[in-house]
């Protein structure tokens, strides 16, 4: 499609179209008395939309179209936001049986679902090696709040409460010092070494100087959010343990390692998963998520809760009864009810269809693909770390001797070429940086047809460095005004009425 | 790569802040390099007039399109005036970072900070070499 030809006009807000008296339902004559509703509910200033059954589907799908999402091509952002979750997660989570199971269910009537999530918390023990798993947490920073708190309690129990400081590496997802912070613990930045691995020398001397005693324990992330696997990931671990901290790993880079390495094994203590992104359930348009969370012995019991065990042991008469328990020191509830039991619907799919080898193959071909295109890109832009990645790479987004073009250039022109841009600007101790996650399921033919865009994004940045200036030229909206965007929020709604008013 | 100003008259921190000493009173603001990576400033936010910083320790933060960033402050010491202009002006960083962008004064309660600070020339190498 050329840059010349007319530009589709956006849809409208719904509140613009329709009519007064429009209405998309028929309802039946009422068959009991009507009652006025009370004067004091009415409201005026409530604009509802009025529009036909027919304008509110072709309002939907035009949105949808304007949109653009995996399931029309390569989505380089990758596990981190959307990986492929294949249709057969949908068909099992509607099931009517699981779909409209109410969450007071009695236990004795609900013995389908309890069995699948106790299933769910042993299979994802036995992927990451810890003795057991909550599936509680309602997505990955609730995962992490929770491990953090775990933590924090085993120090209070052990009469250790001044232990207060996490260690956290300056390449860590945002959201990990926020967690600390939450907990009401302090963070200690440590900083990467030119390998992109933690620098065992910050560590040693933040371990064994004057803070030792306040040492809780470290998160970090392995591959870490460089895509790099932390090679001395052993000696990071022991380190934190003689001083007396526990290791949580961040399990947002799962996907580099899902029946290859087990993080227990490895020597953590804690770990979330995000069954979001590794495990294929679908959280755009955000959530809702999954941030199921397992450990080893020593923070069994605090587990957040509840977690689903037997409850009456199998007899003559039948099956075992399976229901929900609080571990004994529990830190306690992290949502209402369950967890996202629809969370855990899909990604028990997405397991039971892969089985051992296939999560192994998925592992497989993430980081194949992943390095696949880093050789090839490695080419043409700067890949600042270049050795094995995971199941994701970064590269830095200009191109020597055009200072003028960013790293958000060549994203805004990657979709004129009809790919979706991957992660800008983070890992932030990358300048420039464009971290790519092509995932498990594209073939060869799309990650070449990825690359070539890639490399005539480069040579038009040479010869022309207006049109990734002035990109996208084809997409259904131009270069959005993010400064403007920031600064003057515009709400297109009203605001709520603050509660209790009316 | 780039070219980015550095008067010589300041002293530079690795992370990207500038200092302007004048007896005991230290102004902070961040570089042009930073200015420049960081991409168009939106928001700043600041400690208040009459907080204590540590040395090494934050003073407020700036968040741009890009990223949002902690500032550093060299020098321990209390803050005494803040670049209030810059909340509804943030972009004032981008177009002026040794000037009109200045962002706190600090009363240094010991300037021994200062001393690992580089001089304009090892900073204009510090931001070639990145």
């Amino acid at each position: 499609m050329g840059a010349s030809e007319a530009r589709p006009l956006l849809e409208p807000l719904i509140y613009d179209l329709g009519a007064p008296g429009r209405i998309g339902v028929n309802l039946p004559e009422p068959d009991v008395p009507e009652t006025q509703m009370p004067a004091e509910l009415l409201r005026d200033d409530l604009a509802l939309p009025e529009v036909g059954e027919v304008q509110v589907l072709r309002h939907f799908v035009k949105l949808s179209q304007l949109n653009y999402s995996i399931d029309q091509g390569l989505y380089p952002l990758g596990s981190c936001t959307m990986k492929y979750n294949p249709k057969v997660n949908e068909d099992a989570a509607r099931l009517a049986g699981f779909a409209q199971l109410h969450p007071l269910t009695d236990e004795s009537g609900a013995q389908g679902a309890l069995y699948l999530m106790r299933e769910l918390q042993q299979w994802l023990g036995e992927i990451s090696g810890f003795e057991a798993v909550s599936l509680a947490p309602a997505a990955g920073a609730q995962g992490e709040f929770a491990g953090i708190l775990m933590i924090r309690q085993y120090h209070i129990d052990r009469g250790e409460g001044q232990r207060d400081i996490i260690l956290v590496p300056n390449s860590a997802h945002g959201t990990n010092p926020a967690t600390v912070t939450m907990a009401g613990m302090s963070v200690r930045e440590l900083p990467a070494n030119d390998q992109g691995n933690v620098d065992m020398e910050a560590l040693h001397a933040a371990c064994e100087g004057e803070l030792r005693d306040r040492i809780a324990g470290m998160m970090i992330t392995v591959p870490s959010t460089l895509g790099l696997f932390e090679s001395t990931i052993l000696d990071v671990i022991s380190t934190v343990h003689e001083a007396g901290g526990l290791m949580y790993m961040d399990g947002a880079n799962m996907n580099a390692l899902m029946a290859v390495v087990k993080p227990g094994e490895l020597g953590f203590d804690v770990m979330h998963y995000n069954l979001h992104k590794t495990f294929s359930t679908p959280h755009g348009g955000g959530g809702p998520g999954s941030g199921a969370v397992g450990v080893n012995e020593k923070l069994r019991a605090y587990l957040p809760g509840p977690i689903v065990d037997v409850i009456e042991e199998e007899d003559e008469d039948g099956a075992p009864l399976y229901g929900f328990v609080m571990p004994e020191k529990s830190i306690g509830r992290m949502k209402a009810f369950h967890g996202n039991f629809g969370m855990h619907l899909r990604a028990y799919a997405y397991i039971r269809v892969y089985g051992d080898s296939g999560i192994r193959d998925v592992t497989r071909y993430a980081v194949l693909n992943a390095n696949y295109l880093r050789a090839k890109l490695m080419r043409t832009y700067t890949v600042p770390y270049p050795r094995y990645c995971g199941h994701e790479f970064v590269l830095e987004g200009h191109v020597d001797n055009v200072d003028e073009v960013h790293a958000l250039d060549i994203s805004k022109r990657l979709m004129d070429y009809g790919f979706h841009p991957p992660t800008n600007y983070f890992p932030l101790i990358v300048p420039e940086a464009l971290l790519i996650e092509p995932t498990e399921t594209e073939v060869k033919e799309d990650l070449d047809a990825f690359v070539e865009a890639m490399e005539a994004i480069a040579e038009e940045a040479r010869r022309d460095p207006d049109t990734l200036l002035n990109a996208p030229h084809t997409a259904p909206v131009r270069r959005l005004d993010e400064v403007r965007a920031v600064k003057e929020l515009v709400l297109c709604c009203a605001p709520a009425l603050p509660a209790g008013a009316g | 790569m780039g070219e980015w100003k550095a008067p010589a008259e300041l002293k530079y921190a690795e992370s990207d802040e500038w200092l302007a000493v004048a007896g005991d009173i230290v102004t902070i603001g961040i570089t042009d390099f930073a200015q420049d990576q960081l991409n168009d400033i939106v928001y700043v936010e600041f400690k208040d007039p009459g907080d204590a910083v540590e040395a090494g320790g934050s003073f407020g933060e700036v968040e741009s399109v890009k990223a949002a960033s902690e500032l550093y402050s060299a020098v321990a010491g209390e803050v005494i005036e803040v670049n209030s202009a810059l909340e509804d002006e943030p972009e004032v960083v981008n177009a002026d970072p040794y000037g009109a962008g200045w962002m706190v004064k600090i009363r240094a309660s010991s300037l021994a900070g200062i001393e690992g600070l580089m001089d304009s020339a090892a900073y204009d190498a510090y931001c070639d070499s990145r």
